[in-house]
């Protein structure tokens, strides 16, 4: 097992404390983000999520709690908190209402030039993140003229730009197609498999979350309610309906098929795997 | 940080003053201002104290709330006080260089601060206990008159409740679109003047693209509800003045009277 890059400790956060709006967004969030891993973090809408990752990168600063970069806490000092902003790479949701620059390529140098970069450096780091998210062709074109699932790729790459070594997206694929779902999620993971960041992908959605991750942990009212592998968690199907989630449908109908007393081989929560382990079985039928 | 901004905030409660007709508050927030502003001694200005320390046990409303609500006008209270302080006329107790403090400078210091604080928190208690949709719609029913005079009434009171409904949402906005830009490593408090000009330029692009965006799916959500102005539009919920209205309306007029009474008096 990799060892943590990213650990929160006890992490709380109260909203207007001592208001009658008075909210407590998280509540003694112990999480690990270890290297090179990819993460998912499902919760359903107000589960803390949002609240949780702006605190990976020091944008909220926790009511108690501590949050370690590699054991130094990140909320200690200005550099800090610096230095927390460019190794840990956060993506918001709808990151394309934030692109403002004429042109693509100013955009993404921003995050770069923020960093004070040398000028070959931005537009080296310029062009290798457009190359993750396939902009390369629009460098000179106006983000606002561009498609949405574009410029959500431009906005991406616009954070990829700075090498963080954790990747924190906030619902990546909201409001895209399939088509661009599977772009966005495609360019995501040439990310992490050509430099071995951390990956940590907030979603609501089970099927999005289990195809590549790792580990997996669940957020139910500001606590972590379950941590593990994606077969470990799915195995919990009536809890997390409890929670007003849901493991993959064909997670559920494996299940059912199971207690049907269909034998299906092996984990499945993709349509792929399911079509996989019913042709194996089909195979293991024909020679008895 | 952004959202700390208590300017026009609505605290919800179920309380005889947050329960009163829009109307009547807007009214009573009126006839306070008379009363405070013709308040002249001692004895008047602890009469409307009196009425607003009332008013706010009643409505629930936190002490700290108020008080928090009162930090950006602090430097005009404070400097008001000062210029009243020093600039004084009459019997002299001290004096160093051009300044002298007079019996009558302390007096009014004080009261001048007095009668500032007291507006502010008067009118706090109407934005406080009431909702800005009931606030716009007091407005209009009052400005209704307006309309023989061809004021379009119904429009600048939807504009303003638009208005008011959307600062919540641009605060949220600006907000976001800030943290987005600072998980960027954009930094909006460090160096001169002109780069923090600059440095808001990636806030204030977006917000503007995301307004008229906003403003635009608003028209359109409007009029796909056949939203057509004023003309004919009825309410759900139509506001009558019950007798708890009359009795508060009664309360204050009787409190601008007697503090004109006592002015008179030369109390």
């Amino acid at each position: 097992m990799n060892e943590p890059i990213l650990k929160t400790e006890n992490l709380t956060h109260v909203y207007s404390p001592g208001t009658p709006f008075e909210m407590t967004a998280l509540n003694g969030v112990d999480l690990e983000i270890r290297k090179g891993e990819i993460l998912g973090i499902i919760g359903h809408t107000g589960s803390g999520k949002s609240t949780l990752i702006q605190h990976l990168n020091a944008l909220i600063k926790p009511t108690s709690g501590r949050v370690l970069l590699e054991g130094r806490d990140i909320n200690e000092s200005k550099s800090a908190i610096r230095q927390a902003r460019s190794r840990v790479g956060l993506v918001f949701q709808y990151p394309e209402y934030q692109l403002f620059e004429e042109t693509v390529y100013k955009d993404i140098a921003f995050g770069p030039k923020n960093m004070k970069l040398s000028p070959e450096e931005i537009d080296r780091r310029v062009r290798e993140a457009a190359g993750f998210v396939g902009v390369e062709e629009l460098l000179d074109r106006s983000p606002f003229d561009l498609s949405g699932g574009q410029k959500r790729r431009v906005a991406i790459a616009g954070v990829i730009a700075m090498m963080p070594e954790v990747l924190v997206l906030d619902e990546p694929m909201a409001g895209l197609d399939p088509g661009g779902c599977r772009e966005i999620m495609d360019n995501i993971l040439s990310y992490h498999d050509k430099t071995g960041a951390a990956v940590v992908v907030v979603t609501h959605s089970m099927e999005e979350a289990a195809r590549r991750a790792d580990r997996m942990v669940v957020l139910n009212h500001g606590t972590v309610a379950m941590s593990g592998a994606p077969e470990e968690i799915f195995a919990r199907g009536d809890e997390l309906r409890k929670m007003g989630l849901a493991a993959p449908v064909m997670t559920e109908l494996s299940q059912r098929l199971r207690a049907l007393g269909v034998e299906l081989p092996g984990t499945v929560y993709t349509v792929e795997q399911m079509a996989a382990a019913l042709l194996e079985l089909e195979g293991g039928r024909g020679r008895a | 940080m952004l959202k700390d901004v208590t300017l026009g905030q609505y605290f919800p409660g179920d309380t005889v003053v947050h329960r009163l007709d829009p109307r009547t508050k807007i009214l009573m927030v009126i006839l306070y201002i008379a009363a405070l502003f013709n308040a002249k001694s001692w004895i008047s200005y602890g009469v409307v104290l009196v009425f607003l320390a009332a008013a706010i046990a009643v409505s629930r409303i936190r002490l700290k709330a108020m008080l928090k609500g009162l930090k950006p006008v602090v430097f005009i209270v404070v400097l008001t006080s000062l210029l009243n302080l020093l600039y004084g006329r009459g019997e002299i107790i001290a004096q160093w260089w051009i300044f002298h403090i007079t019996r009558e400078g302390i007096k009014a210091a004080i009261l001048m601060g007095a009668r500032l604080v007291m507006l502010v928190m008067g009118t706090f208690m109407l934005t406080y206990t009431t909702s800005p949709i009931m606030l716009t719609y007091g407005l209009e029913l009052l400005l209704n008159p307006l309309k023989k005079l061809k004021v379009p009434v119904h429009e600048l009171a939807m504009m303003m409740s638009m208005a008011l409904r959307l600062i919540p949402t641009l605060i949220e906005e600006t907000d976001k679109i800030m943290s987005a830009q600072k998980a960027r490593g954009a930094e909006f408090d460090t160096g001169n003047l002109i780069e923090k000009a600059k440095a808001m330029l990636p806030i204030l692009v977006p917000l503007f693209l995301s307004s008229f965006r906003r403003a635009d799916e608003l028209a359109t959500a409007m009029e796909a509800r056949c939203y057509h102005g004023g003309e004919g539009r009825t309410r759900l919920n139509v506001l009558k003045m019950a007798a708890r209205d009359h009795i508060t309306l009664g309360v204050g007029l009787a409190l601008l009277a007697g503090v004109i009474a006592l002015a008179k008096l030369g109390l």
